[in-house]
């Protein structure tokens, strides 16, 4: 644990860098602003009132720790591993995105902006934004695709309501990587009173490491809350990627805690092959360079970038945090996909079984250990996270199992 | 010496300015766009930046976006691209040629095989917009090694402490963007212009060149008195977009070109 060497708790490296990914791919108008927010950055980590309120906002706003709740009856259901759930999806917004729009909110009122701009892909952390802004009196501009503003539709009013101004994004197919790009055109255009709150582990250095490290406090807990449980480490822990921040959240802490399986779990959408229906970048992808940072990506083979599809909003992005690339091709964490079918049957089994409606992001999570956990022994620990709750994606699930909710119009699918 | 170069100590001699157009290849067809590209040189255009759509063009306004995606549903592509220059190049070999675009595509193809191809067809500069200094290893060296200069792009947000930094593996001339904000945005203002261009011009002898924001004739005459020349994109694009003959387009080109050669 502490060969240093070997870690793979040291990235990424003064350029960003971890391996070949990760980086600075950005235009020189926004390079200063990045260099201006990684000083910030670095002087924060190290400050311990900066922490300290952190740590107060989180218990005392959002509600932590999350607890580790043991799935007995989803456990006995599956007969055989012993599955844990970290239940981020009961933070205050309803998913883990806050965790990290608290570190980067107080990281924009140290460094004197006074407008926040986010994207957001299902709605999830733009309505963290919008909360955390109207707590601390802030304007908030956030970007959605058109495409989302209509499948999403409750969490587009929750925004509102917050009182942020949310832009429909229609360039591209209108999901969440063309609401990033009129983000970053946004962030060009208002350089000085501005701060982008990315909502994931992607984008240019620093960003990555940051919302890593925000959201790694999942990790740190669940392996002292598992510790005091069950008195030793987990043997698999799982979690859903979209950009990945969730899952590298859970993974951060025990990437040097080898005897630990680690398993992302990608959106397959309709299967992963090359009719290129999926978002499961490092499934169905290479490497390449998008959004300010080098990552599998999906693409054509002019290095055109394709849209993702999922019955996920979240999980809607044609790439992936550049960490989690690294720890693909270093082989430490595995990758998987699961279809929107799989998705949908783990999402009817967890509130079947446990009385837990989740997001459809963690039913991809919960439709992996579906698959693992029949043949795993009893004493096999797995830790899954929780990161979201269904209530966003009632209507969408209600509309793929066919029941009528024709009363509630604004809740429909567009396509 | 590059033909960018050549044309920079020509202008010098003549005691002239620069014209830069900026057009995006496959834009709204390749047939059409080649013919546009064939008579920038006759409309007065010193040097012809040529646009390598990408699906996001992060730094571009809505008309740059809408021509990239034109060109793409076009089936344009970067063979394509190459193949225009190549074009051009059987019948002008002096007209400098830049490729203006993003990096994946280039990134997708190779560097090595890209930089070969590129000096092939005639291509002389590259302007890659999301490859700052700090990733200089990544194209800019290898760029220049091979021949071609890398033009990079100087921001009202570069301080003077960043300035050095950003020239010192700059060649061909800088582009200076006259405001913060993507292309087809704000008017750029002389006045706040001239200042930059002179802060820049104490730490570098490259020709400066100023770009974003410039949309008419008056303007680019404006622009050139204080710099060294002016670049238009997207108000020519915005000609093609609205589906201008290839001789409108082209008159539209040389009244802009004619402003800048008057300052």
């Amino acid at each position: 644990m502490n060969d240093l060497f070997n870690s793979f708790m040291n990235g990424p490296d003064e350029n960003g860098r971890f391996g070949d990914f990760g980086g600075r791919f950005v235009s020189e108008t926004l390079m200063p602003l990045i260099l201006d927010l990684q000083a910030e950055y670095e002087k924060a980590k190290d400050d311990q009132n900066f922490w300290d309120e952190m740590n107060d906002l989180w218990t005392h706003y959002v509600g932590r720790p999350s607890p580790l709740y043991f799935a007995e009856r989803l456990t006995e259901h599956l007969g055989g591993a012993k599955i844990y759930l970290k239940r981020d999806e009961l933070n205050h917004t309803g998913a883990h995105k806050v965790n990290n729009v608290l570190g980067q909110i107080l990281l924009a009122r140290r460094m004197g902006k006074t407008r926040i701009i986010a994207e957001t892909g299902a709605g999830q952390h733009g309505v963290a934004t919008a909360t955390v802004c109207a707590k601390f009196g802030l304007q908030c501009v956030v970007y959605m695709g058109a495409h989302d503003v209509r499948r999403q539709a409750p969490n587009v009013f929750r925004m509102r309501l917050l009182g942020a101004e949310v832009i429909p994004v229609t360039s591209g197919r209108g999901t969440l990587k063309d609401a990033m790009n009129d983000a970053l055109r946004d962030w060009v255009t208002n350089v000085r009173d501005t701060f982008y709150c990315i909502g994931t582990v992607a984008g240019p250095h620093p960003y990555p490491a940051m919302v890593r490290d925000f959201q790694s406090i999942i990790g740190k807990e669940a392996k002292e809350q598992l510790h005091k449980a069950e008195g030793r480490l987990p043997d698999t822990i799982i979690a859903a990627i979209g950009g990945g921040s969730n899952a590298m959240g859970l993974f951060y802490p025990f990437l040097d805690d080898k005897e630990v399986r680690i398993i992302g779990v990608e959106a397959g959408g309709k299967g992963v092959d090359d009719r290129m229906e999926h978002c499961a970048s490092l499934t169905g992808g290479r490497p390449g360079v998008l959004h300010g940072n080098r990552t599998y990506l999906l693409q054509d083979d002019d290095g055109q970038i394709l849209e993702g599809f999922s019955i996920s909003a979240g999980l809607d992005y044609p790439g992936i945090g550049p960490e989690h690339s690294w720890l693909h091709d270093t082989g430490r964490a595995e990758y998987v996909s699961i279809t929107d079918t799989e998705a949908l049957e783990a999402f009817q089994l967890c509130c079947a079984t446990e009385g837990i409606i989740p997001a459809l992001e963690p039913s991809h999570a919960l439709a992996h250990v579906m698959k693992i956990a029949p043949d795993l022994p009893r004493d096999h620990i797995i830790i899954m996270n929780m990161c979201g709750r269904g209530d966003k994606d009632v209507q969408t699930v209600a509309r793929h199992l066919g029941f009528d909710m024709s009363d509630t119009e604004e809740g429909r699918d567009a396509d | 010496m590059t033909r960018i170069d050549a044309k920079f100590a020509e202008l010098r001699a003549a005691n002239r300015k620069a014209f830069v157009a900026y057009v995006m290849a496959g834009d709204p067809d390749y047939d059409t766009s080649l013919k546009i590209v064939k008579g920038l040189p006759g409309a007065g255009v010193d040097i012809i930046e040529l646009g390598l759509p990408f699906t996001d063009p992060m730094a571009d306004g809505p008309t740059i976006q809408l021509a990239g995606q034109r060109a793409l549903e076009g089936g344009q592509n970067l063979d394509k691209t190459l193949q225009m220059a190549r074009e051009l190049r059987k019948e002008d070999d002096t007209t400098p040629i830049v490729m203006m675009g993003y990096y994946n595509p280039i990134y997708s193809r190779g560097v090595d095989r890209f930089l070969e191809q590129a000096k092939e067809a005639g291509i002389d500069g590259l302007i890659v917009v999301d490859l700052p200094p700090e990733e200089d290893e990544e194209l800019c060296i290898p760029a220049q090694k091979a021949g071609l200069n890398f033009i990079r792009l100087a921001t009202p947000t570069t301080d003077d402490k960043r300035l050095p930094k950003v020239l010192t593996n700059t060649s061909g001339f800088v582009y200076y963007v006259s405001i913060t904000g993507i292309t087809g945005a704000a008017d750029a203002e002389a006045g706040d212009v001239g200042p930059e261009v002179a802060r820049i011009k104490a730490q570098t002898d490259l020709p400066i060149i100023v770009g974003f924001g410039i949309k008419t004739p008056e303007r680019s005459k404006a622009i050139a008195e204080v710099a060294d020349g002016a670049v238009v994109g997207s108000a020519i694009v915005e000609r093609i977009a609205k589906g201008d003959s290839v001789t409108d387009v082209l008159a539209f080109v040389k009244a802009l070109a004619d402003g800048a050669h008057s300052a």
